[in-house]
């Protein structure tokens, strides 16, 4: 009963999980829900569902309900995809939860993120199996022999009807699992102007472009891109802030990054008290400034 | 047609809110609470849906302790019909208040239950999806969109990458998500109103079954500010430095 089964929505999810898999030191099992699975990171059991697509929460909760039967742990890299399904399944199982995991004291006792991440609380589980959702930031890869892998059917029936999916991602990285991204806040002016300062500096520097929920709310940019508390929980090496004040629910997604650079005229911003360089400057002087002396 | 919102009452997101000194607790004396944002967007599209399509009914519902009245106030204050203050002063996980919120919903009967994505204090997203499952209703959670034809609703949910567009049988699960609407400025016509609106106060069913327990809480690892540079140049040079660009 001590064992662990990851559940991976998209291939890449598995690698990023076998950290956090090793500290419960316990066996692992992997089910690959699409895709296919990348080689050597150390599962005992590999399952491939071969899905073209994951079905409504409805559905796949009660799909991978009996695939669940005999586990510990359950766990998936935090996302809005895996909290619609996750949680669901959680109460399918008769389990416990914890969201967003960004430590391991033990089996049973985890730390999370609450209040938009001003305060860590110390999670004690009292109910197997647990079902948690996890934040790799904190956990690095580790890497081990597979056994060779088998198919495994998920059902998909669903009262739900899809009736249509956009994606809004371009062609630019996964805000999630950028390396560099660069953010923008509310003085910039429109969704052209943020395109052009945003996302001229972002294309050069190959990254992702975010945003803040000012940003978002005022239409200068898609829901998706919106970073923090709310939105996406983001771990890049290079964070570029232009024109964000620092407000805790921004900073609650952006505290993992490596290297926060702050660009604000407001020498009194709060993103100046967690930025690692910070440049007090007018942003629509700086950053186009700072992408002419990238390219050259 | 019945529209049941459960609202929470948290300390106000704006506040900076510290663990006691002991860590066993969190220090909120002198804060402000407020109605979770996300359950606040919740009442006001089921007042929305009510404008639109007419003849809904509209129960807000609380489990908490009787201080949470106020929210319950204002919330009919909004436009709802009636309130249900769950009156507990137990501690409650997600799961245990969907246990609850699962109770109640038999004996309501609602054919749309309307919720929060995450409350802000725990930001533990579980409890509409949990409800959900007891309910075994459809649910579609990070709602920015919401229309209702007969037993149908029509829902444009945020995802991961972009959006999607859900159709739901009714009765169903539905979670807000931050740009579904904003919620209205409630003028004092509404609140004198809200007064004598029924406001039902109940025991829980049960006493709460905890899966999960806080035992410590501690304030978040702050970053310290690092340098300031003094222009776009010596900014290149510091990121060039330290290899990233
Ligand atoms: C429940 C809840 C959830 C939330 N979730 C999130 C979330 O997930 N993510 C999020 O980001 N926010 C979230 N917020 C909102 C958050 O509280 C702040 O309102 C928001 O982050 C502010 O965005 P901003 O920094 O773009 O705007 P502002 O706070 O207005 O800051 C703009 C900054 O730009 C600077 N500036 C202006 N002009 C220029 C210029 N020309 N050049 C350089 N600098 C300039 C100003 O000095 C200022 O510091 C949430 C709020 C609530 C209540
Ligand atoms: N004490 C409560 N009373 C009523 N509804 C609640 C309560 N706690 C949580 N909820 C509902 O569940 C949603 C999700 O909460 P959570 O799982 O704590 O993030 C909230 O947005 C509310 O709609």
């Amino acid at each position: 009963m001590a064992r662990t089964l990851i559940l991976a929505f998209e291939p890449s999810e598995a690698v990023s999980l076998t950290g956090f898999a090793a500290q419960l030191q316990q066996p692992f099992d992997v089910i690959f829900l699409t895709g296919q699975a990348p080689a050597d990171i150390g599962a005992e059991r590999v399952f491939v569902a071969n899905l073209d697509q994951v079905a409504p929460a409805d559905a796949t909760a009660k799909g991978v309900l009996s695939l669940c039967e005999g586990y510990s742990h359950i766990a998936s890299v935090s996302s809005m995809r895996s909290k619609d399904i996750l949680a669901r399944l959680a109460s399918l199982l008769g389990g416990a939860m914890v969201t967003d995991v960004v430590s391991v004291e033990s089996n049973t006792v985890y730390k999370r993120p609450i209040l938009a991440g001003s305060v860590i609380a110390t999670v004690e589980v009292l109910q197997t199996p647990v079902v948690l959702t996890v934040r790799p930031a904190g956990f690095s890869p580790v890497s081990g022999n597979d056994s060779a892998s088998e198919a495994v059917t998920i059902s998909s029936e669903s009262v739900v009807t899809v009736v249509s999916q956009t994606s809004r991602g371009g062609l630019r990285p996964d805000l999630t699992r950028a390396k560099v991204i660069v953010s923008g806040g509310r003085p910039l002016k429109d969704s052209e102007t943020f395109e052009r300062i945003v996302g001229g500096l972002a294309d050069r520097l190959g990254g992702a472009v975010g945003a803040t929920r000012a940003a978002v709310d005022a239409g200068i940019a898609g829901n998706e891109l919106q970073v923090g508390q709310t939105g996406k929980i983001v771990a890049p090496e290079l964070y570029i802030a232009a024109g964000i004040s620092g407000s805790t629910q921004h900073m609650a997604g952006i505290k993992d990054s490596k290297l926060i650079v702050a660009i604000n005229k407001d020498p009194d911003a709060p993103i100046f008290q967690v930025a690692d360089l910070g440049l007090v400057a007018d942003l629509y002087d700086a950053v186009p400034a700072l992408q002419a002396l990238i390219g050259s | 047609m019945k529209i049941l919102v459960p609202i929470k009452r948290v300390v106000d997101p704006y506040a900076k809110v510290r663990p006691s000194a002991d860590g066993s607790g969190l220090d909120t004396a002198g804060l402000k609470f407020e109605i979770n944002p996300f359950d606040e967007i919740a009442i006001e599209e089921a007042v929305r849906l009510r404008e639109r399509n007419g003849d809904i009914e509209i129960i807000v519902l609380s489990i908490g302790t009787s201080e949470s009245e106020e929210q319950l106030r204002k919330a009919l204050a909004m436009g709802a019909d009636r309130a249900i203050l769950v009156e507990t002063s137990e501690v409650y996980d997600s799961p245990s208040i969907a246990d609850e919120l699962a109770a109640q919903v038999n004996e309501i009967r609602p054919d749309l239950i309307l919720m929060g994505k995450q409350a802000t204090d725990d930001d533990a997203n579980q409890a509409g999806q949990m409800l959900a499952a007891l309910l075994d209703y459809p649910q579609a959670t990070f709602a920015s969109k919401l229309t209702v034809q007969g037993s149908v609703a029509l829902v444009t949910r945020e995802t991961d990458s972009g959006e999607e567009c859900l159709e739901l049988p009714l009765p169903a699960v539905i979670t807000t998500d931050l740009r579904l609407n904003e919620p209205r400025y409630i003028a004092l016509p509404g609140i004198i109103k809200a007064r004598s609106k029924p406001l039902d106060r109940r025991p829980p069913t049960n006493a709460p079954k905890l899966r999960t327990r806080i035992t410590r809480y501690e304030l978040a690892p702050t970053r310290s500010a690092g340098v300031k540079v003094n222009s776009v140049d010596e900014l290149y040079q510091a990121l060039k430095s330290k290899g990233v660009v």
